[in-house]
């Protein structure tokens, strides 16, 4: 498949703050991809360098291998969808979807046509009289995105674009998107903070932090074999360890060593390990690789998530069964539960529960209970 | 003692609008004399509509209202849009700058404008006090209200609603008007009406600016009170205050319009 879109080397800065680094990304022709990261990481700003908004301080944009730079953003053959909307208050729903055609000048049949398709598309039918301001989010979500695709575009922009709507919704709605592009086979750039958005919808995942992307690729991938210590905690739950590889397939972490999938690695290089709290078996302690004591209990519904106590080191373990605080188990590591990453400027930084709680969890996601200035800083 | 506040209350409008119902009550009474009832008439009105020097300040007046308010519209409406578009601290610069002339002493501004125009014509022969004087001042000193009026209607759009425009392909200029301007309308509307009444309600600066040949109604009314004072100058002073009260009406009207809509759609 062609690239659709490139990106060379970009760099941006806003008041001297170096928000995009050297930052390289091709997207193929009829891909679902996702630039997913947490607030000011980068994200929205590749995106609006793709639409035109920002002129980056150095690097090449690239659209069916044209260099676009220097086009500006009514010249290109992308389209938007803003992050709350922004959608024409003065217009009703139809003459919004029909906006971009009436710029263009299409002729009135072809106008009427297209919305009335759109507007089936995204489920919206006998909603064209409307007042944009007597719709719910949901039904703006949507005739925003009728609005963006009416133009026909050869790519789709989305600025987290679900961010504003309930959760039940905003499942629905990702089912509903995914459905579209699949439908459309146009190229979708999506951009979200939401880790289980961007796996469940996207065909490519790209991982940023920091203005710099710290791994592309399918969700499997960046779930199953995170690159650094960032990647493996931002996306899911994970215990990270230091460990030293002694050779190919072979790691030891806490005193012993276990067998594992990876190599590649020098002989004795540290690294870190990382293991997901839903791989891991709890057995009877005597039965154990590594034996530890229960020091919390939460019941999720699906399951428990139980903090154990390893030598000092916290590790987070989902299982269906419960065992009491206080109570000592052993556990049971097979090889492919484990992970090996390269050491990164990350090590060290994630993957210790020791001061795991709930409200640490809302903490740390810094979209939760998104109010207007934190959206706003985002958007940069 | 509610009896109290509203003895109160009553008094202070007493002070505020007694001088003016007396006004309007004298511009209709029968007689030179201000301090006998002698019957209603409008012969005051109508000799007000016969006085030559009165038409041509009221048609001057008018004038000058109209034009600085299309002028001063157009001129702080795309100073907002400018200004908005700055950063935090040149955004807090300029409208510091637009805030003063509307705090400083119009007194200051008449002269200093007065002082201004008679350098430019000594300089260079252009400007010789008169109409053109008198308009250019008046667009000056609306043009602060103009901005003031449109700035919170810019602030309160969605700031990707241009960039939505410009992504659906208009030009930055057709983005404008095709979407920023149906915006910001209630506010450049209050603006202009604003405008167009401050301009009416000047004195002051129109008196240091508008020279021989062009003067309006206030410094008219002032040259006449300097002769003995006819009952015309309360007709006349009764149909602007009316004028002035319609026009602050319709503003307020239009605000409170937005603010019903603007609550209704909070509710949504």
């Amino acid at each position: 498949m062609e690239d659709i879109i490139k990106l060379q080397d970009i760099a941006v800065s806003f008041d001297g703050e170096p928000v995009l680094e050297g930052l390289n990304l091709n997207i193929k022709d009829g891909e679902f991809v996702t630039l997913l990261g947490p607030s000011g990481c980068g994200k929205t700003t590749t995106l609006r360098i793709i639409g035109g908004f920002v002129t980056p301080d150095r690097g090449d944009v690239f659209f069916h291998g044209r260099r676009i730079n220097d086009i500006p953003p009514h010249k290109r053959a992308l389209n938007t969808v803003f992050q709350r909307y922004a959608l024409f208050p003065h217009l009703n729903v139809y003459e919004n979807v029909a906006f971009g055609m009436r710029v263009q000048k299409k002729k009135k049949a072809e106008i009427d046509e297209t919305v009335h398709r759109m507007l089936s598309l995204v489920n919206l039918k006998g909603f064209e009289k409307r007042a944009v301001s007597t719709l719910s989010g949901g039904q703006q979500q949507r005739v925003a995105i009728a609005r963006a695709l009416a133009n026909n575009p050869g790519v789709l922009l989305l600025d987290e674009p679900l961010s504003a709507l309930d959760l039940k919704l905003r499942k629905d709605m990702q089912v509903e998107l995914k459905n579209i592009q699949k439908s459309l086979g146009i190229t979708f750039v999506y951009v979200t903070h939401d880790q289980e958005e961007a796996l469940s919808m996207s065909d490519t995942v790209v991982v940023m932090d920091g203005g710099r992307i710290q791994q592309i690729g399918s969700p499997q991938d960046i779930y199953n074999e995170p690159q650094n210590a960032f990647v493996a905690d931002f996306i899911g739950e994970s215990n990270i360890l230091d460990g030293v590889m002694h050779e190919d397939y072979l790691v030891e972490f806490f005193g012993r060593k276990f067998k594992c999938l990876d190599s590649g690695f020098a002989p004795m290089e540290p690294v870190d390990v990382v293991i997901r709290p839903e791989d891991i078996d709890i057995v009877a302690p005597e039965k154990g690789n590594l034996v530890g004591t229960v020091t919390e209990v939460t019941f999720k519904g699906v399951h428990f998530e139980t903090i154990v106590d390893f030598k000092g080191f916290k590790w987070l373990i989902q299982t269906t069964d419960y065992y009491a605080p206080d109570s000592v188990i052993g556990i049971v590591l097979n090889p492919e539960d484990i992970h090996i990453m390269k050491k990164s400027e990350y090590s060290g930084m994630f993957g210790d529960y020791s001061s795991y709680s709930e409200e640490f969890e809302e903490l740390a996601d810094p979209n939760a209970g998104l109010s207007e200035e934190t959206a706003e800083e985002d958007d940069r | 003692m509610k009896w109290l506040s509203r003895v109160y209350n009553g008094i202070i409008f007493l002070f505020l609008y007694l001088p003016i119902v007396v006004l309007v009550i004298f511009s209709f009474n029968d007689s030179k004399n201000r301090a006998r009832w002698d019957g209603f008439t409008l012969d005051w009105y109508k000799d007000l509509f016969q006085n030559e020097l009165i038409l041509e300040s009221l048609k001057v007046t008018l004038t000058v209202a109209v034009l600085a308010a299309l002028v001063a519209t157009v001129i702080g409406t795309a100073a907002a849009v400018g200004i908005h578009g700055m950063n935090q601290r040149l955004k807090r610069t300029f409208l510091f700058v637009n805030n003063i002339p509307m705090v400083s002493p119009e007194i200051v501004s008449g002269v200093a404008l007065m002082l201004m125009f008679v350098f430019i014509y000594r300089a260079t022969g252009l400007l010789r006090p008169g109409f053109a004087t008198l308009l250019i001042a008046h667009i000056t000193f609306c043009i602060p209200y103009v901005v003031l009026q449109v700035m919170p209607k810019l602030r309160q759009m969605n700031r990707h609603m241009y960039e939505a425009a410009l992504d659906l392909g208009c030009s930055p200029v057709s983005a404008f008007v095709r979407v920023v301007m149906p915006e910001i309308m209630p506010g450049v509307v209050t603006g202009a009406l604003m405008a167009f009444t401050i301009s009416l309600d000047d004195f002051v600066i129109s008196y240091f600016n508008s020279g021989s040949t062009a003067q309006t109604l206030s410094v008219t009314i002032y040259s006449m009170t300097k002769k003995p004072i006819t009952p015309e100058i309360n007709a006349l002073s009764t149909l602007m205050f009316g004028a002035v009260l319609l026009l602050l009406l319709l503003v307020n009207l239009g605000q409170i319009r937005d603010g019903a809509q603007k609550a209704k759609s909070a509710r949504r």
